[in-house]
């Protein structure tokens, strides 16, 4: 269990973290969402005790990170942003200075590189250094250092970053395999991670927390929630527009990619239920000449609860204060 | 300890990783052959000893020694890494002092490659071999001394030239503090003890000790203290940015 306790970071008079408060209980994945700059990486050098927090602490399995660091990292694995290595070491000679620093002796740290190795999939590469790798073995050598010493606690910052959609699902499955048994925090600016690993997730902004809690109940508070979408071919934008205005307390968006538009139709009235107003657009598309691509009962969109709540400036009245409270 | 050991181990194996360690070497046994043939006139001296050998170390260290650490800590920040090093359980003493030992067995290495000419003055004469250990005893301390002034200096920065810089200087005072070139400015308006104070915190002057064939408990001291002192003041350093987070 990580739990984070007002936790600030002050450079000169900038705040980087400001008062930040969570826990991530064993068996959680928190995603750790917010622009550039929002203080993720900076909570997280705090959270592993690279740096010391201004004000605050956060204990690692109920072990206070200022006031026992070492017994605090003996719990811990960590990826620091950007998977820094020693780029002369091999990964196995990497690997093994890593379990010798954390006391394994020889029997013990073969099996745990060997796991390691095997959760990374990183055999091809064991005996280049780790200079010549590309970036995604690096990064997946960084992953094996973290989780080499099988922690309870896991933080990683970005751990996906730069990789190719195959070796994201990679790092993704290793993760979900790993869950159930550790507490653990990513941080990442690709919102489908979120919802593809994540058991919570916290927006921050500018070092505050903007909102939290699980992936479909944040982006349950995107306008678009409740809303019934129709994609089509954009030659029938006209046609499909002129039949969907019909609807009564409606209002209507379009969004058009290419040949494919989506229209969004939100109710204007809070009474409005959503499974109805879908069954309406449903009934009323099934008498048009033309086809549609796909009717949809929108769930959310994460992207625009983000961005709604990290643009600056934050828009005045809207969800932002609301989402603090 | 079992900690230190395999700092050190890492450490040491990171020089021979590339081939800066033997160039390195390679370099420094020319130019200490150089100084020592050339400006030291060994030959002409017609004396079986290694004097003119010793007398240049300081000077070579001067610049050799700084290369060597003013990647310690100043890599490792660029590099990122130094967030992996500090976030695994393990003692900053333990890192410090053994990326510090590295570098010295380094040192101690490219020192012990010298030997040649240690074979070569006993193969042409009757040196006094006591003053030849002693002398090799007081140029390691002496890389020590150097090397822990590096540390201390590559722990302030990320930009390994600067860290270079700074410690070529901090060295080049540390060495000259003893000579009448900066006593002279001292003499005659400062008291005795400051300009006493400030001789003893001559590399040169203590070497010169040593290698004059008497290995005195207080030069030891001198060594033992200003390396002692530096690693701690690294400590502080690194300890330091922690707080700030740079």
């Amino acid at each position: 269990m990580i739990e984070v306790e007002n936790l600030v970071k002050k450079f000169g008079d900038f705040t980087a973290v400001n008062n930040l408060s969570f826990v991530v209980e064993s068996g959680q994945v928190m995603g750790f969402l917010g622009p550039n700059g929002a203080g993720k990486s900076t909570t997280m050098k705090m959270i592993t005790g690279f740096l010391r927090p201004t004000a605050g602490t956060a204990r690692i399995a109920g072990i206070d990170i200022c006031e026992h660091p070492m017994a605090a990292q003996t719990r811990l694995g960590y990826l620091p942003e950007g998977a820094p290595a020693w780029p002369d070491m091999t990964p196995r000679q990497f690997l093994d200075f890593i379990t010798r620093i954390r006391g394994f002796d020889k029997a013990a740290a073969r099996q745990a590189i060997v796991r390691a190795v095997g959760m990374t999939e990183l055999h091809g590469v064991l005996d280049q250094p780790i200079d010549t790798l590309s970036k995604g073995y690096r990064r997946r050598v960084g992953l094996a250092q973290a989780i080499v010493h099988d922690p309870d606690i896991l933080v990683m910052d970005e751990p996906t970053d730069g990789l190719d959609p195959n070796q994201k699902f990679q790092v993704r499955q290793a993760i979900e395999e790993m869950a159930a048994h550790k507490a653990i925090i990513i941080s990442t600016h690709i919102l489908e991670e979120v919802d593809a690993i994540c058991s919570h997730a916290m927006i921050i902004d500018r070092g505050e927390i903007v909102a939290e809690g699980t992936p479909s109940a944040l982006a349950a508070r995107s306008r678009f929630f409740g809303a019934v979408s129709v994609t089509l071919d954009t030659a029938h934008l006209a046609d499909a527009e002129q039949a969907l205005a019909g609807l009564a307390n409606t209002r209507l968006e379009a969004l058009t990619r290419g040949v494919e538009t989506t229209i969004s139709v939100f109710a204007t009235t809070q009474q409005r239920d959503a499974a109805a107003l879908l069954a309406e657009v449903q009934e009323l598309m099934s008498g048009q000449s033309w086809t549609v691509r796909a009717v949809a009962l929108e769930t959310g969109r994460l992207d625009d609860v983000f961005g709604t709540l990290t643009r600056k400036p934050r828009p005045a009245g809207g969800g932002s204060a609301e989402a603090r409270s | 300890m079992n900690q230190l050991w395999t700092i050190i181990r890492r450490e040491f194996a990171s020089y021979f990783s590339t081939p800066l360690a033997f160039v390195f070497i390679v370099v420094f046994l020319l130019a200490n052959g150089l100084a020592t043939f050339y400006l030291g006139a060994w030959f002409d001296m017609g004396q079986a000893d290694l004097t003119s050998f010793f007398m240049f170390h300081p000077w070579l260290y001067l610049f050799f020694l700084p290369a060597i650490s003013m990647r310690l800590w100043a890599e490792e920040r660029r590099n990122g890494s130094i967030e992996l090093l500090l976030t695994l359980p393990v003692p900053l003493w333990a890192i410090v002092f053994g990326k510090y030992f590295a570098a010295l067995a380094f040192s101690g290495l490219a020192l012990a490659l010298t030997f040649p000419v240690w074979i070569s003055v006993n193969f042409l004469g009757n040196p006094d071999n006591g003053v030849i250990v002693a002398s090799y005893l007081g140029s390691l301390m002496l890389a020590g001394g150097y090397l822990a002034i590096g540390s201390c200096l590559s722990a302030l920065t990320r930009n390994q030239v600067i860290a270079f810089v700074i410690s070529v200087v901090a060295c080049f005072l540390f060495t000259v503090s003893g000579a009448p070139l900066v006593l002279d400015v001292f003499r005659g308006w400062a008291p005795q003890v400051l300009i006493n104070t400030l001789a003893s915190f001559s590399l040169l002057t203590h070497f010169k000790a040593i290698t004059g064939g008497v290995i005195d408990l207080r030069d030891v001291v001198f060594f033992v203290t200003l390396i002692g002192g530096f690693l701690v003041a690294t400590m502080v350093i690194v300890d330091m940015k922690k707080g700030e987070g740079a």
